[in-house]
């Protein structure tokens, strides 16, 4: 026998229990019995006309009045009834979404894939953890037939799905870029032009682009408005920011990006990094550069990807393990 | 076949409207919760005519299939029609702000519903209850 079958002779032998005296056992069983009812879809005005049958077979003789405001209960909880429904619906839709956001966010990886390259006398290391599910950072390097690298780091200004569609865009007019124009003011010039046309004008995009040439040992680079980079001068141990002045990706499609150049020593590094590097928050604020730059310079012997990963590791860690924002860092290091 | 209809012009007749369906309902045998489910239905069905379309009708008809007896509810308007119709049977969306109300809950509170709109002709909306 179903719950539907049984729930009148339950419901009223509740009701009996307390009507003779009043315990607290009974009260219990009431709780019971409405967590039952729930799993089996007993709606709200269900369970008025359901006491109301309970308590007219109990208590006869109960005035006309009493029984009549039960009609007026029903009606009014019509609404909390359609309410519930609305909200069990909604809950399996919500199921269905987080389902879907999982699988685009496992499909974003595998979009957004790139291989760290790998070329002698350059070390290079790379992580990046969204803060939710799906990230609104992105980077990415191209090996050139001459042995050069491009690097590109971006970050979109904004969150989480519609950030991700953005970047898979970003993602595709990188990968059908031409093989002759990888120098990075090139590159900016390309996406500003994509972006602009392609995305809404409330999105932007900031982006750092480099290039490393292993021939001449000099690093090439521009930027749309990212997060300055540092370079790491292995001789004298000091790090610098690694300024560059270009306008966002989006703003203006006649917008120009000047190309800087720092040669490279033995020792040296480059670090480059988004804002959830940066801004990382911690409960008293955002932390210090010097902060920043001391887990640097802790770790800077290690390899490249040591470094990102153990640098990563602090700042989570002086952020109860709690992202705020994307976080990515690259680490390029001169070994020899 | 017995059928009669209620002018919905302005919120009282909701009442009449309401009033109609349950009186047949009653006669049909339909018990106190499905009577209050085919009201709250009719409720919501005039209420729409009124707010959104101006005027329109409902007409209750006993309806016999089979054994099966039931009733069916029809909202007919001649007002400005639904352009979305699946934006308007989607959870959560409500022009009026009613929780879990408008046509989704409609649907949710009889056995059978259909709806036909066209945008400047006004919207057809039929559904039945079955007597179990």
């Amino acid at each position: 026998m179903s719950f539907r079958d049984t729930m009148l002779d339950e419901y009223k032998e509740i009701l009996k229990t307390y009507i003779n005296d009043q315990t607290e056992q009974a009260l219990y069983m009431s709780q019971k019995f409405s967590r039952k009812s729930i799993e089996y879809k007993i709606s709200p005005e269900e369970m008025i006309s359901l006491h109301k049958t309970s308590i007219m077979e109990l208590a006869p003789d109960l005035p006309e009045s009493l029984l009549l405001s039960l009609d007026i209960l029903l009606e009014v909880m019509m609404s909390y009834g359609l309410a519930y429904r609305e909200h069990q619906s909604l809950r399996t839709i919500q199921r269905e979404l987080i389902n879907e956001i999982e699988v685009a966010a496992n499909m974003q990886q595998t979009l957004l894939g790139t291989q760290i390259p790998h070329i002698s006398s350059v070390d290079i290391g790379a992580i990046s953890v969204p803060a939710k599910q799906m990230s609104g950072d992105y980077y990415h390097f191209v090996s050139h037939e001459n042995g050069a690298v491009s690097v590109a780091i971006a970050d979109i200004i904004g969150k989480g799905i519609p950030a991700a569609l953005c970047m898979s865009m970003i993602k595709y007019s990188m990968d059908s870029m031409p093989e002759n124009s990888h120098t990075p003011g090139d590159v900016l010039e390309r996406l500003n032009r994509v972006v602009e046309q392609n995305v809404d004008p409330t999105m932007f995009i900031t982006m750092f682009s480099g290039l490393y040439n292993p021939g001449n040992h000099t690093f090439y680079y521009s930027s749309a408005g990212h997060e300055p980079g540092f370079y790491y001068n292995g001789e004298t141990g000091a790090f610098e920011e690694l300024k560059a002045k270009g306008l966002l990706l989006g703003v203006d499609k006649k917008a120009k990006y000047r190309e800087y150049e720092r040669k490279v020593e033995v020792g040296d590094a480059i670090l480059l990094m988004s804002d959830g590097v940066t801004e990382c928050r911690t409960k008293d604020g955002f932390i210090e550069i010097d902060t920043l730059v001391g887990y640097i310079e802790k770790y800077i012997h290690l390899g490249a990807q040591d470094i990102a990963d153990k640098v990563y590791k602090e700042l989570e860690f002086l952020q109860d393990f709690q992202l705020r924002d994307d976080f990515t860092l690259i680490i390029i290091k001169r070994t020899a | 076949m017995m059928d009669s209809s209620v002018k919905i012009i302005n919120e009282w007749d909701i009442v009449a409207a309401r009033q109609l369906g349950r009186n047949v309902a009653k006669e049909l045998g339909f018990g106190t919760v499905d009577q209050a489910r085919i009201t709250t239905a009719i409720s919501e069905l005039a209420r729409n005519i009124y707010l959104y379309a101006g005027q329109g009708e409902i007409t209750i008809e006993k309806i016999e299939s089979g054994t099966k007896k039931g009733m069916t509810i029809i909202s007919r308007d001649a007002g400005p029609g639904i352009p979305d119709l699946r934006k308007v049977m989607e959870d959560g969306f409500s022009t009026s702000g009613g929780l879990g109300a408008g046509l989704p809950g409609v649907k949710r509170l009889m056995d059978e519903f259909s709806i036909e709109s066209t945008p400047g002709e006004g919207t057809l909306i039929q559904s039945v209850k079955w007597l179990k």
